[in-house]
């Protein structure tokens, strides 16, 4: 009969004996976890910035610029054409099944004064169907109508970057600024969106109707064009759907023949983002992976230092088997050592990875995760590991003629 | 029926293309109660006869009966369990523990055979109360004599209560006087509980101690006498 509780007490109190040599054993296991641990929140931490980042910039979104001109044989490049009309916007919404919004965008940048101060932002001429699109709610006093963009109203609304740099903390609905020396009142303010993927203030910006953009501010030479359509699909199984159904639109919209090519470009910046996520995804699944190799190394550190104290204690060996101890007693002895050290490893090493990916996010402002899951599979690999590399020397250690194994100096 | 039957035992070891012949046909009978010295110069066979009788070597061929039980045939889990409840053994080295007390070295045979762990504690203490080291258990092997630790090898043999004990050479290491207590110690467990001992020794005043002698020379029985004085 194989007694589990005084097992596991001989155990414990062999690896007491050499605490040196346990410690150091032990090491192996514990830099193997927590490399493991942190790596992983380190990976994990840059996916979830890239997916709030991608659902900063609106999610399920599609860009549409106009097509290129090509003067006397050179190509000007995507978006010097104005092929794109507010008519394209509202008939891409309405014909294209798998759109759910559509806001067409006529932009420039601007000077902006209130009262002493004045400051350069991005101006955004657009449609209220812009603040569905981009996911991006009016924090403060009220988003404009289609009413005004129908009768061209000059009502605005600002950034938190520019709220802060006109106003300081003054409240700005109701107040008067000027673009372009044209007065607009603020009727409201965005809420805070953060930085774009590629690193702008996204905050820094005006939204005003687009019709008074084009009329009032940045009049072109062809009436009723915009830059680009900005479309949100219906759900991101249909992206594509969507793109599909757009190009095919557009294309009969501008009577472009068989042969010849788009006048326009459509873009998917999920798409991108999503395989930025991927690639991420890769990545902590490469570190993970070189991590664990560590983990293994430190278990081969446990079956070293296991066989050596198989050969060490030889004589006692001998001596518990004299008195009556079976094979499986001596098996799981020696097993459990392993075990022990490998799970007081594996404690230690998630207590230190968790400190690391701390340590990191405070450090290096390295955005870091510490998933459950990767605790859970790090801690019962460390386990595994014991038993793996364990058994070997514990087999050994039970397959030793008692009679040699007593007389062993 | 005899406590120990051995018949016809033989054991060669197969040592290159000549087999050496360890033990040549070896039959003993042991009643219970005996107390045996088996002598021998080195090489004689006595040591691998010992081993055999302890059930940590088999024989090549012959039989051997232990309290009615052919443990020939056993597998190694087997005779561990019978050296667990049936055997105790005393060797020349002590064979304790390092760095583990008295009490835990003597309780070791009951942590095998499953015994739990307040009534290991309570016969182990008595056991060492038995061979004279009450107060202790608390000690570890390296901070008692020579005579002290061979009195808790003895403990550890009776402990599980083993009818038999196998001591090789237990006074090997020990100076005269010191001997001589733990001869007397085996005398009196012998006396007063019955228990088998068979002693290994090639000390003429040692095996003095016993009641009979039994004598190896090449693998083979050469004399089997009752000691004289008693």
């Amino acid at each position: 009969m194989i007694n589990v509780p005084s097992t596991v007490r001989i155990a414990i109190k062999s690896l007491t004996v050499n605490k040196m040599r346990s410690a150091l054993t032990m090491l192996g296991i514990i830099i193997g976890v927590g490399a493991v641990i942190t790596m992983l929140a380190v990976g994990t931490g840059a996916r979830q910035r890239i997916s709030e980042q991608i659902s900063s910039i609106g999610s399920n979104l599609l860009i549409i610029l106009p097509g290129s001109t090509t003067s006397g044989g050179v190509r000007m490049g995507s978006g010097t054409q104005p092929t794109l009309s507010l008519a394209d916007a509202e008939s891409i919404l309405k014909e294209c099944q798998s759109v759910a919004y559509a806001a067409p965008v006529h932009n420039g940048t601007a000077q902006v004064v209130y009262g002493s101060l004045n400051w350069s932002t991005a101006v955004v001429g657009t449609t209220p169907a812009m603040l569905e699109v981009r996911d991006w709610p009016v924090s403060a006093g009220r988003p404009f109508t289609d009413d005004d963009v129908k009768s061209a109203t000059k009502t605005a609304l600002l950034g938190q970057t520019v709220v802060s740099n006109l106003f300081g903390s003054d409240d700005p609905i109701g107040k008067i600024i000027r673009i372009k020396n044209i007065p607009f009142t603020v009727i409201g303010v965005l809420d805070t969106k953060g930085q774009s993927p590629q690193g702008q203030d996204q905050d820094d910006t005006i939204y005003i109707p687009v019709t008074t953009a084009q009329k009032k501010l940045f009049g072109s030479s062809f009436p009723g064009m915009v830059r680009t359509i900005m479309v949100k699909a219906k759900s991101p199984d249909v992206i594509s759907d969507a793109e599909r159904q757009i190009v095919q639109l557009l294309r009969q919209r501008h009577r472009i023949a068989a042969k010849q090519d788009d006048d326009f470009t459509v873009r998917n910046l999920t798409q991108i983002m999503q395989t930025a996520e991927q690639s991420t995804k890769v990545m902590t699944l490469l570190l993970g992976a070189i991590a664990s190799v560590s983990l293994i190394v430190g278990g081969i550190g446990i079956m070293n230092i296991m066989l050596v104290s198989v050969t060490e204690r030889t004589r006692e060996i001998g001596i518990r088997m004299a008195v009556g101890a079976k094979t499986w007693d001596i098996r799981l002895q020696f097993l459990v050592e392993a075990l022990t050290l490998s799970i007081i490893g594996g404690i230690t090493g998630i207590i230190i990875g968790i400190s690391g990916a701390l340590i990191l996010s405070a450090i290096a402002g390295w955005p870091t995760t510490v998933s459950v899951l990767s605790i859970l599979t790090a801690f019962s690999f460390s386990g595994l590991v014991g038993i793996f590399f364990g058994f070997y020397p514990a087999y050994k250690a039970s397959l030793l003629n008692p009679i040699d194994a007593l007389r062993y100096e | 029926m005899a406590l120990i039957e051995v018949q016809n035992v033989t054991k060669i070891y197969p040592l290159g293309d000549v087999p050496l012949v360890a033990l040549d046909s070896i039959s003993l009978s042991v009643e219970n109660g005996e107390f045996i010295s088996i002598m021998g110069p080195s090489g004689s066979g006595k040591s691998t006869f010992m081993n055999i009788l302890g059930c940590l070597d088999k024989p090549t061929n012959g039989s051997y009966l232990l309290d009615g039980c052919d443990v020939s045939t056993l597998n190694r889990d087997e005779l561990s369990e019978i050296r667990n409840s049936k055997i105790g053994f005393v060797f020349q080295g002590f064979n304790l523990l390092r760095r583990t007390s008295a009490l835990e070295n003597v309780e070791l045979p009951l942590l095998y055979s499953g015994t739990p762990s307040t009534e290991r504690r309570a016969r182990a203490s008595a056991a060492l109360d038995t061979v004279g080291l009450a107060g202790r258990e608390g000690h570890y092997s390296n901070q008692l004599s020579g005579g002290q630790q061979q009195r808790v090898a003895i403990a550890r043999a009776i402990v599980n209560r083993a009818p038999i004990i196998f001591a090789d050479e237990p006074t090997g290491n020990l100076d005269t006087k010191t001997s001589a207590e733990i001869m007397e110690l085996f005398l009196q467990l012998n006396a007063d509980s019955n228990i088998t001992i068979i002693l290994v020794t090639h000390e003429p005043d040692i095996a003095a101690y016993s009641k009979r002698i039994v004598r190896f020379l090449d693998g083979r029985i050469v004399s089997d006498e009752k000691a004289a004085q008693s």
